[in-house]
C-alpha cells in the first residue's frame, strides 16, 4: 500500500507519454471518450482506422503485464444497476463535456487550458457528492 | 505512422492505467471518498502524467505533427452549460462505478462481465448523447 503513490506516479508518466505520442505524432488530443464517441456516433469515422488501433491498443498492452501480478481485481460492484446507470452518466456526460479525465484532466491542464481546469474542478465534485450519496447515504456502493 | 503511432499510444496508455493502478475502483472511489479511507494515488496519477504532456505541449511551438497535418488550436475559453452539465453528469457516473472511459476499456482485459455491461451502457449513453443535446438546446436556448 505504502508503494502505491510511486506506482501511480509511473503510471502516471507512461500515460503522459501515450498522450505525447499521440499529440506530437498524429496531431490530436489523447481524450479516450472522444476517441470512442467518435466511433459510435459516427462523427469520428474518417479517422477510424487510427481510433480502432488506440483502442485496440489500450485493451490488449494491459493482458501483457497483467501475468506480473499476483492479483489484478478491477473491484467493480456487482450491481448491475449501478453499472448501467453509471455506465449511461459516463456516456453522455463525456460527450457533453466533450471530454473526460484524459482529454480535460491531462490534456487540458498541461495545456493551461481553463475549459480542462473547470471540468475536471466539476467532475471530482460531483465524484465526491456522489460517494457522499451512494455510499454513505445510500450504501449502495 | 498515424497508426502505428494510435496503437502505441493507446498500449502506453493501457500499461500506464494498469500499473497506476487506475483499473481498480477501488482507488478511483478511494480518492473520491473524502470522507472514508482517502486515497491519494489518483493525485500521484495525474500528477505524473501532467510531466510529460506540458512538455510535449511546449514541442508544439512553431512546429507540425510529425505526421503531418496541424496541431489543434486551443479551445474558445468558453465555459458553457454543456461543459459543466457534463462534467457533473460524468462525474456522478464516475463515483458510482469508479470507472472512466479509458480504464473501462482497459479493465476489459481482466475479465469479468460487469466491464462490458459498463462499457457497453456507456457506449449506448454516447450515442444518445447528441440527440440529447440537441433536445436540450431547442428546451433551453444557450451558448454552448
Amino acid at each position: 500500500m505504502e508503494q502505491d503513490w510511486i506506482w501511480g506516479l509511473v503510471g502516471g508518466v507512461l500515460i503522459g507519454l501515450a498522450g505525447s505520442v499521440y499529440l506530437l505524432v498524429n496531431g490530436r488530443i489523447m481524450g479516450a471518450s472522444g476517441i470512442i464517441g467518435g466511433l459510435v456516433d459516427g462523427s469520428g469515422w474518417s479517422t477510424a482506422k487510427e481510433r480502432i488501433l488506440f483502442i485496440a491498443g489500450l485493451f490488449v498492452a494491459p493482458i501483457f503485464i497483467i501475468p506480473m501480478y499476483r492479483e489484478v481485481d478491477t473491484h467493480l460492484t456487482e450491481n448491475l444497476w449501478v453499472v448501467v446507470v453509471a455506465g449511461l452518466l459516463v456516456g453522455v456526460g463525456t460527450r457533453f463535456a466533450n471530454g473526460c479525465t484524459s482529454g480535460h484532466g491531462v490534456c487540458g491542464i498541461s495545456r493551461m487550458s481553463l475549459r480542462g481546469m473547470v471540468a475536471t474542478v466539476f467532475y471530482i465534485i460531483a465524484g465526491g457528492v456522489m460517494m457522499i450519496f451512494a455510499r454513505h447515504i445510500l450504501g449502495i456502493i | 505512422m498515424r497508426n502505428l503511432a494510435a496503437l502505441l499510444s493507446g498500449g502506453l496508455f493501457g500499461i500506464g492505467l494498469t500499473v497506476s493502478g487506475m483499473i481498480d475502483t477501488t482507488k478511483v472511489q478511494g480518492w473520491l471518498d473524502v470522507f472514508g479511507e482517502w486515497d491519494p494515488t489518483l493525485a500521484f496519477v495525474i500528477g505524473g502524467a501532467l510531466i510529460p504532456m506540458s512538455i510535449a505541449w511546449r514541442l508544439t511551438n512553431n512546429r507540425k505533427p510529425l505526421a503531418g497535418g496541424e496541431f489543434p488550436p486551443p479551445p474558445a475559453p468558453v465555459i458553457g452549460r454543456n461543459l459543466i452539465l457534463g462534467s457533473t453528469l460524468f462525474g456522478m457516473g464516475w463515483g458510482l462505478a469508479g470507472l472512466c472511459p479509458g480504464p473501462a476499456i482497459a479493465s476489459l482485459s481482466v475479465g469479468g462481465s460487469g466491464g462490458i455491461v459498463f462499457v457497453a451502457a456507456m457506449a449506448f449513453g454516447m450515442l444518445m448523447a447528441p440527440a440529447l443535446k440537441a433536445r436540450l438546446d431547442t428546451a433551453v436556448p444557450v451558448a454552448s
